[in-house]
């Protein structure tokens, strides 16, 4: 499974790659005529411009929010909820309005959280596209895009996921859930033991991307256990 | 009360959010969600009536039969009303 943070030492064969006489590799000049799509996309928003429907400066707003949301939003949820008991209840309840109510700006998301347990590991994928809740965990890494992991992950999660390192004992179940409609999921990751002393914001550091999705598991401090508690 | 339901085989052109893999197979609502516009009348800037939308749980061995992984292993997907048959609740 390729992971995203690798991409320097993969021979990907994308013609969009290239190396330089002194092998750093590049991606080469977008000299192509535009696609369809990306013609489409143009001229709609330069209609909407036209039209004072909205502004170049509100389009630029909005990606300049995507790009500030990330990974450590959901980290902080995870966290509120691993010392919270009362706030974890209303996450799994509903993870949507429980990210709210810490003031993650996520707009019209819809979140659902499911907890991982001591016999029960979830794993999130969408088979049909790239659907991924952005608006709190900013954009999805690569690989969850590609055919490999969104077909893999509904057929053989357990490769899958030894292929991520995650390697489960025998007696834990996996659930994976696929995002086909209208519902985004984040993993709520089961604390590793030996954190009771850590605070809510130290406990957030070792919160991963991956562990929100499923093919990880949080990161342990140093001396402690990374196996699931 | 378990509800079984059987996502419809059926294979019809255009813009659908129920994945050809889960046609065919049977599984168990594990949540009600509410209503909400049909993606396939919205894909195509059309007026959306409300679907009610659901969470099934199938298992491995359902969907992948001898192939499967570790059968008792789930996945849960969202499936619209209208892509789904109600089945009796006592094994056939």
């Amino acid at each position: 499974m390729p992971h995203d943070h690798h991409d320097h030492d993969h021979s990907h064969d994308h013609s969009h790659d290239a190396l330089s006489p002194s092998g750093h590799p590049y991606r080469q000049d977008n000299d192509a005529p535009l696609t369809y799509w990306q013609r489409m996309e143009i001229a709609v928003r330069e209609l909407l411009i036209e039209k004072g429907v909205t502004t170049a400066a509100e389009v630029a707003a909005q990606i300049d929010l995507m790009d500030s949301r990330s990974p450590a939003n959901g980290a902080a949820v995870i966290a509120r909820a691993w010392t919270d008991p009362a706030f974890k209840s209303r996450l799994l309840d509903d993870a949507a309005e429980a990210s709210r109510e810490m003031g993650f700006d996520i707009g019209p998301l819809h979140l659902i959280a499911v907890e991982n347990t001591a016999d029960t590991h979830n794993l999130i994928v969408c088979t049909l596209c790239s659907c991924y809740p952005r608006n709190l965990l900013g954009l999805p890494p690569d690989w969850y895009k590609t055919r490999a992991y969104r077909s893999r992950a509904v057929r053989e999660p357990r490769a899958v996921l030894s292929e991520f390192g995650v390697a489960l004992p025998d007696h834990v179940s996996v659930r994976v859930h696929d995002s086909t409609a209208d519902m985004r999921y984040i993993v709520l990751p089961a604390r590793p033991a030996g954190t009771d002393d850590l605070s809510e914001t130290e406990l957030a550091a070792w919160i991963t991307r991956d562990s929100m999705i499923g093919t990880g598991l949080p990161r342990a401090p140093d001396g402690l256990s990374a196996t699931k508690a | 009360m378990v509800e079984r339901v059987r996502i419809r085989n059926l294979m019809p052109p255009g813009h659908v959010r129920a994945p050809a893999y889960l046609r065919g197979k049977t599984g168990v609502v594990e949540r009600r969600l509410g209503a909400f516009s049909n993606p396939e009348q919205l894909a195509y800037a059309l007026p959306a009536a409300p679907k009610q939308l659901y969470r099934v749980r199938f298992t491995m061995a359902e969907l992948w039969g001898d192939a499967a992984e570790r059968p008792e292993d789930t996945v849960d997907a969202e499936v619209y009303a209208h892509w789904l048959e109600e089945l009796p609740d006592h094994a056939t």
